[in-house]
């Protein structure tokens, strides 16, 4: 059984208040709040560890680089790759997203190649494939969606072809909720041969991730979406993939040997890492997904997914309120519109109750391009939300229409 | 709770249920598209200037209840008003939502409009209630882009 009290009372901010109303904060798909331990990881590093990894010989760098590297072998852990040399740091989902996209992918393309993406995607996962079509001659092609969030799989067979030479799809839908069978897309693009990108930004942190059983090719996530800090994130690629990529950054720390003539490269992961890293951003990652997996992410799930269909019953109770993004298989995000209400208006009352949801586009704009509306107000739980957290927001939502009905 | 009163007062809530002069001038001497990519918010502005003073003005477009109502009072506020008034208004209206100091004379000029002083309370929501005024402008000033809120 979930203890919430318990797990509430790591998160220091939740017991806080806005505009004298407790705060209700389901904005996680942004991003998530931080635990005690990944705060306490990060001022340990700093009083008691720091100093730059890799080549110092002195004791600090060396307690540095051994937590920075149990940070990787962490990572590896967390999303059972085989080998930590598959882990590369990044600074986040969409730094991870452009990687591939420049050192693999784009010495590939030949004009009139393309790449298959889903009408589901965050702007990070369009835009960089987006910016390398256009120096190749590439195209981008789209997986359409469906009226109730899902992916047209059907579409699928005739989308691939030899021409295709990356698919790139999110695990689950960072504005629709919906969780998308990865599994088949990789299942049908190896059988033509053709490597696949998971965006696990959203899953990562509400579902197990095993990318030996998924057998993606590349899987990128980051860290503040699941209880870490900002600005770091890890890509991981398979080891054959990353051998012949080329480097993204040049700087220090990628290289082994480097003359005015000619640079030699460090080996993987190392070469895809320039300059001194986000270092205690890494090891606040590896504290939070410490704790993601002490609480167990399966018993995590099951709790959200209960979350889900209670705050789905009741939302989808009154009167006027329409959810976007319906698939069966969700994860525990629901955006919402109100008839003759816009979300922006939805949003600043909400919050005066305390209550803190996002408002827009939700960085989905063909999304929002799809069901015709120009944005959502999104409410995204996490596990450390609360059944009676779901009646203040059902409570704040009659606010919303009382006061501008 | 009071806040929110003071930033969706009655007169506000009205102009977004019913927005008046809500649609397209056919004859127009000036025309400017506004949009804010942060929220969607679109809204289109026609002009009739003849001689210097605002003949006609109206809009149409879709948004939240503050840029469309600060659209509404705006268009109903320019009437018969002369550019250089207009121009003055602008910078005063500005001022109004960004919370700088008024004197007791320019806040009397902007009549209705005080209404708008609650959104100084709501950083978020200030881009919301200059939209309609940034893209009068670009409309005078005949920028054929649309009017972004930075």
């Amino acid at each position: 059984m979930f203890d919430i009290n318990k797990v509430r009372s790591d998160f220091p901010i939740l017991g806080t208040a806005v505009y004298g109303k407790p705060l209700v904060y389901v904005d996680n798909a942004a991003s998530t709040q931080k635990p005690q331990q990944v705060i306490d990881s990060i001022t340990d590093l700093y009083s008691n560890h720091y100093a730059n990894i890799h080549r110092g010989v002195h004791h600090l760098s060396q307690k540095s680089t051994a937590l920075y590297e149990g940070a990787r072998e962490t990572v590896k852990n967390f999303i059972n790759a085989s080998k930590v040399e598959e882990i590369v740091f990044v600074r986040g989902t969409t730094e991870g997203v452009n990687l591939v996209a420049s050192s693999y992918l784009e010495p590939l393309l030949e004009p009139g190649d393309e790449i298959l993406i889903s009408e589901m995607e965050h702007h990070s996962n369009i835009i960089p494939w987006q910016l390398t079509a256009e120096r190749t001659g590439a195209l981008l092609k789209i997986i359409p969606l469906l009226e109730n969030g899902e992916l047209d799989l059907s579409a699928l067979p005739d989308l691939l072809s030899p021409k295709v030479k990356l698919v790139a799809v999110t695990h689950m839908s960072n504005s629709l909720g919906t969780i998308n069978d990865v599994s088949l897309i990789i299942g049908q693009a190896h059988g033509l041969g053709i490597p696949v990108l998971i965006d696990g930004a959203q899953s990562i942190a509400h579902m197990p991730i095993d990318v030996q059983k998924l057998d993606c090719d590349f899987f990128v996530f980051s860290g503040h979406k699941i209880y870490g800090p900002t600005g770091i994130g890890a890509l991981y690629a398979k080891e054959n993939h990353l051998l012949n990529m080329k480097p993204y950054q040049g700087g220090g720390d990628m290289i082994l040997n480097v003359s005015f003539e000619k640079t030699e490269f460090n080996d993987i992961p190392y070469k895809f890492e320039a300059g001194t890293p986000n270092i205690e951003g890494t090891i606040g990652m590896a504290a939070a997904l410490d704790y993601v997996s002490e609480l167990g992410i399966e018993a995590i799930d099951k709790y959200e997914q209960e979350l889900l269909a209670y705050a789905s019953k009741r939302f989808s109770e009154i009167e006027g309120l329409q959810i976007i993004g319906t698939a069966p298989n969700k994860g525990c995000i629901i955006s919402f519109v109100l008839e003759g209400i816009h979300p922006h208006d939805v949003g600043t009352i909400m919050d005066m109750e305390g209550v803190a949801v996002r408002t827009g586009h939700h960085c989905t704009q063909p999304v929002m391009d799809y069901y015709n509306i120009s944005a959502t107000t999104r409410v995204s739980l996490s596990f450390y939300n609360t059944i009676n957290e779901i009646d203040e927001i059902t409570r704040a939502i009659a606010k919303v229409k009382e006061l501008m009905g | 709770m009071s806040e929110l009163r003071e930033l969706y007062q009655e007169v506000i809530l009205d102009h977004n249920k019913n927005p008046r002069n809500f649609k397209k001038l056919e004859l127009h001497s000036h025309h400017a598209n506004g949009h804010n990519p942060l929220c969607g918010d679109k809204l289109e502005l026609f002009l009739d200037v003849v001689e210097g003073i605002i003949k006609d003005i109206s809009f149409v477009g879709s948004g939240c209840a503050i840029s469309t109502s600060s659209a509404s009072l705006m268009t109903q506020f320019l009437k018969g008003k002369s550019i250089v008034e207009t121009r003055h208004y602008f910078e005063d209206f500005h001022d109004l939502v960004t919370g700088k100091e008024l004197d007791e004379e320019a806040l009397e000029g902007l009549g209705k409009l005080a209404v708008f002083a609650g959104v100084q309370e709501f950083p978020a929501r200030v881009k919301c209630a200059s939209l309609s005024w940034h893209t009068l402008i670009n409309a005078l000033d005949s920028v054929d882009e649309p009017a972004a809120t930075e």
